[in-house]
């Protein structure tokens, strides 16, 4: 089909979708008591019911949180699907890995700079640890806190080249660590049928409100997710890098 | 009112997004195209888990679980949505560069999927 | 409160429009790091702090780096 042709029949299309749209708009009812059903249902018992203060986590890891298991394995499988796509065989073979940076042809920072980056390297890590532990007390959380600490090798990357990242993160390690976070919530939620109830139930002690230790399965299942989040990031990114800086000698 | 500002907002980032999408001449460009439309509906979640005058959905520090709130089961969906993307869009780049290994263009019009 | 969110959500929806008529994917990959920081602040004032975590971390660290290095890895077959 002609371009022409295909943008006339596009934008009759849209005026449609935006008719509709509109019409949609206008039919919405306001915070009627009929909308405000889930927030009544989630927002005082999670402190009541299940003692976490952070209704967002209790509602992701313990009111719905089949729906996060499901979120997180489509993570784990684009994370897969990238790591796939982007292999060289050729390259890996023959070591022809290199560091554009060793090259000569990129400009690495002044040290002034990589201080700086290798510096905040150690708080960034703490601060992602007490994000995803704290997820059930304050905003926070098992996806918040491993992106956050996603970004430390980031940053050693940045700072260092390729090299240092290759030897301070370990494909298999972090490999190993993406399945293993996984496999941790999806073993927790057998935790509730082995106490002889449905999957997924908070069976874990839930102790007092506004201390570390409440909220039972929403503060282990925090963890696995932070772990897993993490670790499939940095497989993200650690393919991409492998794949842009592959010397083009492979092909040769 | 706000509710009917971020339902106009996020219909036009809905019409704009596929806009990009479709008068698009670059792949990435395309892929980016992508993360307008997904932030869409982030606004217009929002839109709806909002109410006024209400404060953020957290208890922490001996807040009364009577104070107004506005609604959490929203924002759940919004923020696993927000990191899943982010990967799915990596995907879409990865699809990209090999896309530019095997054809050697990047533009969605020359790139035909089935041949012969 | 109102008037903040109102500001909001018309920067959103201006830097999306600048975002999708970006034709050039280099001169995209710092708006959308831009527009990433416009939504978390959205987020912030429509008083989602969790989402505004996510938002801030994804869109203005995770996402530009892709972009930059898939612009990397294009430029380089090309040569």
């Amino acid at each position: 089909m002609r371009r022409v042709s295909r943008l006339t029949v596009f934008f009759a299309g849209e005026l449609g979708l935006a008719a509709l749209l509109t019409a949609a708009a206008l039919h919405e009812p306001g915070p009627t008591s009929e909308r405000d059903r889930y927030r009544v249902a989630t927002t005082a018992p999670s402190v009541d019911l299940r003692q976490v203060t952070d209704a967002v986590s209790a509602v992701n890891f313990d009111f719905r949180g089949i729906d996060t298991l499901g979120e997180e394995f489509i993570l784990f499988v684009s994370v897969s699907g990238v790591l796939v796509l982007l292999r060289e065989p050729e390259a890996e073979e023959r070591g022809l890995i290199i560091d554009a940076a060793d090259a000569g042809r990129d400009m690495k920072p002044t040290s002034a700079m990589r201080g700086w980056m290798v510096g905040t390297v150690g708080p960034k890590v703490l601060f992602g640890l007490y994000i995803v532990g704290h997820g059930a007390l304050s905003p926070g959380g098992g996806f918040q806190g491993g992106v956050i600490l996603a970004t430390a090798p980031m940053i050693i990357y940045l700072a260092d080249g390729f090299k240092v990242f290759r030897r301070i993160v370990k494909f298999r390690m972090v490999e190993i660590a993406e399945a293993a976070g996984a496999t941790a919530f999806l073993v927790l939620g057998l935790l509730g049928i082995l106490a002889g109830r449905e999957y997924l139930t908070n069976v874990l002690p839930l102790g007092e409100a506004n201390t570390a230790s409440s909220g039972g399965t929403v503060v282990a299942i925090s963890w696995a997710t932070g772990i897993e989040v993490c670790a499939g990031f940095v497989l993200v990114m650690y393919a991409f890098l492998q794949h842009v800086l592959a010397k083009r000698e492979a092909a040769e | 009112m706000i509710f009917y500002a971020s339902m106009a907002v996020a219909g036009w980032l809905l019409l704009v997004g596929l806009y990009g999408i479709v008068t698009s001449r670059h792949l990435m460009h395309l892929c980016l195209c992508l993360t307008v439309l997904q932030s869409a509906t982030y606004v217009m979640l929002t839109g709806i888990g909002n109410r006024r005058g209400a404060s953020a959905p957290v208890y922490a520090g001996g807040v009364p679980t009577s104070a107004p709130v506005v609604d959490p089961v929203v924002q759940a969906l919004m923020l696993t949505d927000i990191v899943v993307e982010a990967t799915v869009v990596a995907l879409l780049l990865a699809i990209t560069l090999q896309v530019q290994k095997k054809t050697g263009s990047t533009d969605p019009d020359n790139v035909s999927v089935m041949k012969g | 409160m109102e008037l903040l969110q109102i500001t909001m959500l018309a920067m959103a929806a201006l830097f999306g429009t600048a975002l999708v008529f970006a034709r050039e994917p280099a001169s995209q990959a710092v708006g959308i790091s831009f527009y990433g920081l416009v939504l978390a602040l959205m987020f912030f004032v429509f008083q989602a702090p969790d989402v505004a975590l996510s938002q801030v971390v994804i869109g203005a660290v995770g996402l530009p780096l892709m972009v930059m290095l898939t612009l990397a890895g294009l430029k380089r077959r090309r040569e």
